[in-house]
């Protein structure tokens, strides 16, 4: 188990040097995206139109941020991560198009996007889940917010960030997912319990 | 102050004292499955979780970002006053948590996809309501995550097959529940009445505090057979592995039709937010979970 510290933008070399259980920190720019943006950050690829920034070398982050405006500024006040398993459907595109190389969420994610990240040089780093003020302290400042007609947990929020972490690398760009392992672990001790609790005949 | 005033303020107040503090009894089983979990990576999350839960307080600032849907349980007294201006009351209440606390705004109209803004629509902030004896009124707010609701599930069991149907339900839903929601959890757990109705009793059960027991001897012993048994999954903290799975299982019942065995189970994740104030008559108020001074 290494610790790196990474600055955005992360080139390709530098994130097939990590393998799981790595723990990593980011300095430089994350870009939230749930369900919506990326949706929306597809359709736009698709249709030719430009994101509202380039996001290679970037972190995206399953986010959706409590926020707050002073006059002009926006704050990120709570900025845990959301379930990434929903995003699977969206994210082998999202980091064969975007060339993002460090995707933050919870929860994991699974074979397809494993497989993108294996063939394109990404990694996905495991924030805990509701530590909310954990990262939002991260954040130095919100550099802008994007897609806002999608509400504000769906919008994009571009974040400047120092040190944000810890991140358990969960799925390195050679194949390995930790959570994958760890169900298939759990589906073994399944018949321990089905036992335990007089389940089987 | 009239009623309706004083409902609103109370309602802001255990809204914020939920989002931003959690109560003493899940702390305690997160400080204890932190003493004890083996897992390198299962006790690095674990020691996130108590460093963001100091960090919360500390800066006055919501625990998790998922401020949750907003859900109510009304013990109104019979012969308490202007009952019909609590909802009311509730939903002014909601509102201006969303923009001082703030909270994240969490309700989205399924059929425009458009959020409101406020945390407020069509049925949410949700109202259970419960007539009892007396003349003052109870309030319970929980604020529900997203994550955790997500792997909630109802079902129904063959009859015949009895308690072990129900312990097999449960497993299987915390194994395919996995990382999902934001373990370790709560588990609310409930069998009979129908299929709303035993996910209503398993929802209501996780506002019970981790260290009380059902005092009924057998379920108690259920609910400790279920909270080992779901430890012994591997699932860990975050579902990166580990020997922390769950922090308490709450079981509770309704008798059942003779040809239906509906179950249900409520998951809550790490961040259990729930908080209660008693008004009395008079006016004055007592808060019940949190002893601090507002």
């Amino acid at each position: 188990m290494a610790v790196y510290h990474l600055k955005t933008p992360i080139s390709e070399e530098e994130v097939r040097k990590l393998k799981v259980n790595d723990v990593i920190y980011i300095t430089g720019t994350i870009v939230t995206a749930r369900d919506q943006a990326h949706r929306r950050a597809l359709e736009y690829h698709s249709q030719g139109k430009p994101l509202p920034l380039n996001l290679e070398g970037l972190a995206v982050f399953h986010c959706g941020p409590v926020v707050s405006k002073e006059g002009e500024k926006w704050i990120a006040v709570a900025a845990g991560p959301t379930t990434s398993t929903r995003m699977d459907i969206f994210e082998d595109e999202f980091i064969k198009n975007f060339k993002v190389r460090v995707v933050i969420g919870k929860g994991g994610m699974g074979k397809k996007t494993t497989d993108a990240m294996a063939k394109y040089g990404a990694v996905y780093g495991a924030f805990t889940g509701g530590a909310a003020i954990l990262a939002a302290k991260a954040i130095k400042n919100v550099k802008s917010a994007e897609w806002l007609d999608l509400g504000t947990p769906e919008a994009l929020w571009i974040f400047e960030v120092e040190d944000f972490g810890p991140l358990a690398v969960a799925i390195d760009s050679h194949g390995n997912n930790i959570f994958m392992d760890v169900a298939k672990k759990v589906e073994e001790n399944k018949q321990k319990i089905y036992q335990k609790l007089g389940l089987l005949p | 102050m009239e009623k309706a005033k004083i409902v609103e303020n109370v309602a802001f107040n255990i809204l914020k004292q939920a989002v931003i503090y959690l109560p003493d009894d899940v702390k305690q089983a997160l400080k204890k499955a932190y003493a004890e979990e083996t897992s390198e990576t299962g006790k690095t999350q674990l020691k996130a979780i108590l460093d963001n839960i100091e960090l919360a307080e500390k800066y006055q600032a919501p625990v998790c970002q998922d401020t949750g849907t907003i859900i109510f349980y009304v013990k109104a007294g019979s012969k308490a006053k202007d009952l019909d201006k609590i909802e009311e009351a509730l939903v002014n209440a909601v509102r201006k948590a969303t923009k001082e606390i703030p909270l994240r705004p969490n309700a989205v109209d399924p059929f425009t996809q458009k959020n409101s803004g406020d945390n407020t629509g069509r049925f949410i902030p949700h109202v259970n309501w419960e007539i009892v004896p007396g003349d003052s009124v109870e309030l319970t707010v929980m604020t529900k995550g997203g994550g955790s609701e997500n792997v909630c599930i109802t079902g129904m069991l063959v009859p015949g097959e009895g308690i072990k149907g129900l312990k097999k339900f449960v497993i299987d839903a915390v194994i395919k529940a996995g990382a999902q929601p934001c373990p370790p959890t709560i588990l609310g757990i409930a069998m009979g009445g129908g299929a709303d109705i035993s996910m209503k009793l398993a929802k209501k059960a996780l506002l019970k505090p981790l260290n009380e027991p059902n005092p009924n001897p057998e379920i108690a012993k259920l609910e400790k057979e279920i909270f080992e048994a779901a430890n012994m999954t591997g699932i860990g903290p975050m579902g990166l592995g580990g020997k922390t799975t769950v922090l308490g299982v709450h079981i509770d019942y309704a008798f059942r039709h003779p040809a239906s065995f509906p179950a249900a189970v409520a998951f809550n994740c790490w961040a259990a937010r729930r908080a209660s104030a008693r008004i009395s008559a008079d006016g004055t108020v007592e808060y019940l979970t949190h002893k601090m001074k507002w």
